[in-house]
């Protein structure tokens, strides 16, 4: 263990906290922005509680088009915004702004598709009752939902943890960043080792995490 | 003799001609405001598509229970979403208990709709609410405070027999008490009208037979008018007092439920009928009769005793004065809504054109005479 000096130990220890503010602090943002573009897409879909698709098609069209650039390339194109954002492009504040942003476009649709999976039958007995649109969203919508929406938070995060990784790139920090400045570029595997071994518990305990809270929460 | 099995006998003679739509009895005592009145509601769901509804009108009068029967894709389902306007019909009107349904503005159609009460074929309760707040939740869309709501709950649980379940989950629950909270949250906010949409399809017989039971003594309790939509006529035969057939978007025929059964007019009533009411004669039973003799031919005809002549000697009759003679395969008496009726699968022997003279006497006193098809049987 003769790697594992102090300096390194701290340098681990900086490292796992800078993943953990980065992917804590884009979930909070993009559940928080997630969540209410996935009911504007799911309301103004065709067939939708509001049909609307001078809303429906361009909100789309903006999801898709975040989904489909690479993290990687998000990251940079959108240094401006970051900077506008953040105050900064580097560091980690400044990557939390793309991992928010890929996020959000990410949850968008797969709250959307929770919030599908939701029986049609329920919302129309709700209309049947009289309920207004807010309240089919806020009482029905949304809690019988809630066991899909934290599924796809779980997914979210655990790719939120992987992207984290190329944060390196803007000086983000990060095990992910750790792993490739010592383990790859200054040849020391164990320190890869670690980082690996960290953040696959990570992963493990995060998703244990979130299909104990889906159990929990759905009577099926 | 073929031609004459394969053709119903209404359909020959002066017999044949049938209005399109038939109607049993005056549908309107009009003594009291109806609880329903539509009137020519037209829906088209794709523009060029086929009607789902097409110009249908009927009145539900308060307290009885009217039944809609159809298979798939007859726009029974759609009618009954008209009513609460769960679908906004095209063109037509819609009046439901006093409103003009069509004319109302978002918050006054909402107001209305807490005054209508809708059971669904598959329940859709909330997975995550327990049984106790299923039931709440309209008074809680309706802005009743906390206590309000528990003490609704608490008088309207025993009504369906669910008191020990309050605090479980629909997913622990059967069918049948899945239904029964289904009806217990459509009646929770007191409406006076009660839409039933396949209410009991997605159960067994006799989780059926159960429901009925208890919306009929929940229609006595609550002085309840109810609505129903069905594919089985053994439901409309079980609780409804009157009854619509419908078909390609139309009713094709409506009235007592006693009348349409003992006289369906339409052969999609008459298809209806005979699943409740068929013959009841076994294909063994059938393969069995005698042949025809030479020149003779053999008719087998189900014939329903219902009416004033209902009592007459005409089977021994029909036998002597037309030369023809019946051999009785079954028979057995049948009750609707508390009438009594007969029903008797016959084998009729003789000359063809005897054989028919025959069975249209029978018919012009008023007895249904349905032939049955010896393939089929």
């Amino acid at each position: 263990m003769s790697w594992l000096t102090p300096t390194m130990q701290e340098l681990l220890l900086e490292a796992f906290w800078e993943t953990l503010i980065m992917v804590g602090a884009s979930t909070v943002i993009s559940v928080a922005i997630g969540l209410p573009l996935a009911l504007l897409l799911y309301v103004t879909a065709p067939g939708g509680l509001s049909p609307n698709g001078w809303i429906n098609r361009p909100v789309g069209l903006l999801v898709n088009a975040l989904r489909s650039t690479p993290f990687i390339i998000l990251m940079v194109a959108i240094i401006p915004f970051t900077r506008l954002v953040a105050g900064t492009s580097i560091g980690t504040t400044a990557a939390i702004v793309p991992l928010a942003l890929a996020a959000t476009a990410f949850l968008a649709r797969l709250f959307e598709n929770a919030l599908r999976e939701v029986e049609p039958g329920v919302i129309e007995a709700a209309r049947a009752m009289g309920a207004t649109r807010l309240q089919i969203v806020t009482k029905v919508l949304v809690p019988e939902a809630l066991p899909g929406l934290i599924a796809a938070t779980t997914v979210a995060v655990v790719s939120l943890m992987s992207f984290s990784a190329m944060a390196g790139a803007i000086g983000g920090g990060g095990l992910g960043d750790l792993g490739i400045r010592f383990g790859y570029q200054r040849f020391m595997p164990e320190v890869m080792a670690t980082v690996v071994i960290l953040l696959i518990l990570l992963v493990q305990g995060l998703q244990s995490f979130g299909d104990w809270l889906v159990r929990r929460l759905s009577h099926r | 003799m073929a031609g004459l099995l394969a053709r119903p006998l209404v359909a020959a003679g002066p017999l044949g001609h049938t209005p399109p739509i038939m109607q049993h009895a005056p549908s309107s005592p009009s003594a009291s405001p109806a609880a329903i009145t539509l009137a020519g509601l037209t829906k088209r769901y794709a523009s060029g598509g086929t009607l789902a509804l097409d110009d249908v009108s009927l009145s539900v009068q308060p307290g009885e229970i009217f039944g809609i029967v159809g298979r798939s894709g007859a726009g029974k389902s759609t009618l009954i979403r008209c009513v609460n306007l769960l679908e906004r019909p095209d063109a037509g009107q819609v009046r439901v208990l006093g409103h003009d349904m069509l004319a109302l503005d978002d918050a006054g159609l909402r107001a209305a709709r807490r005054g209508i009460g809708m059971v669904f074929q598959h329940f859709n309760l909330h997975s995550r609410r327990t049984v106790a707040e299923n039931i709440a939740f309209p008074l809680e869309i309706a802005g009743l405070p906390a206590a309000e709501r528990r003490a609704r709950v608490a008088e309207i649980l025993p009504l369906v027999g669910l008191e020990a379940r309050a605090k479980a989950y629909p997913a622990q629950l059967s069918g049948g008490q899945k239904q029964r909270v289904g009806i217990a949250r459509a009646l929770a906010s007191r409406p006076r009208l009660l839409l039933c949409d396949e209410a009991t399809s997605a159960l067994d017989p006799e989780t059926t037979e159960e429901i009925l039971a208890l919306i009929r003594d929940l229609r006595a309790r609550l002085d309840l008018t109810v609505l129903l939509i069905t594919h089985e006529m053994a439901v409309v035969k079980a609780i409804c007092d009157r009854v619509a057939v419908m078909e390609a978007g139309r009713v094709i025929e409506q009235g007592r439920v006693f009348d349409v059964f003992t006289q369906p007019s339409q052969p999609t009533t008459r298809r209806f009928v005979s699943e409740v009411i068929g013959h009841g004669v076994p294909e063994g039973t059938i393969a069995r009769l005698p042949e025809p003799g030479p020149g003779e031919t053999r008719y087998l005809a189900h014939v329903l005793f219902a009416g004033p002549n209902s009592t007459r000697a005409v089977i021994s009759q029909a036998s002597r004065e037309f030369g023809v003679d019946f051999n009785i395969v079954s028979g057995r008496i049948d009750e609707i809504s508390g009438e009594p009726f007969g029903v008797m699968a016959l084998a009729a022997y003789g000359e063809p054109a005897k054989v028919t003279a025959a069975l249209l006497w029978m018919q012009q006193l008023g007895l249904a005479v349905t032939p049955i098809e010896e393939d089929a049987a």
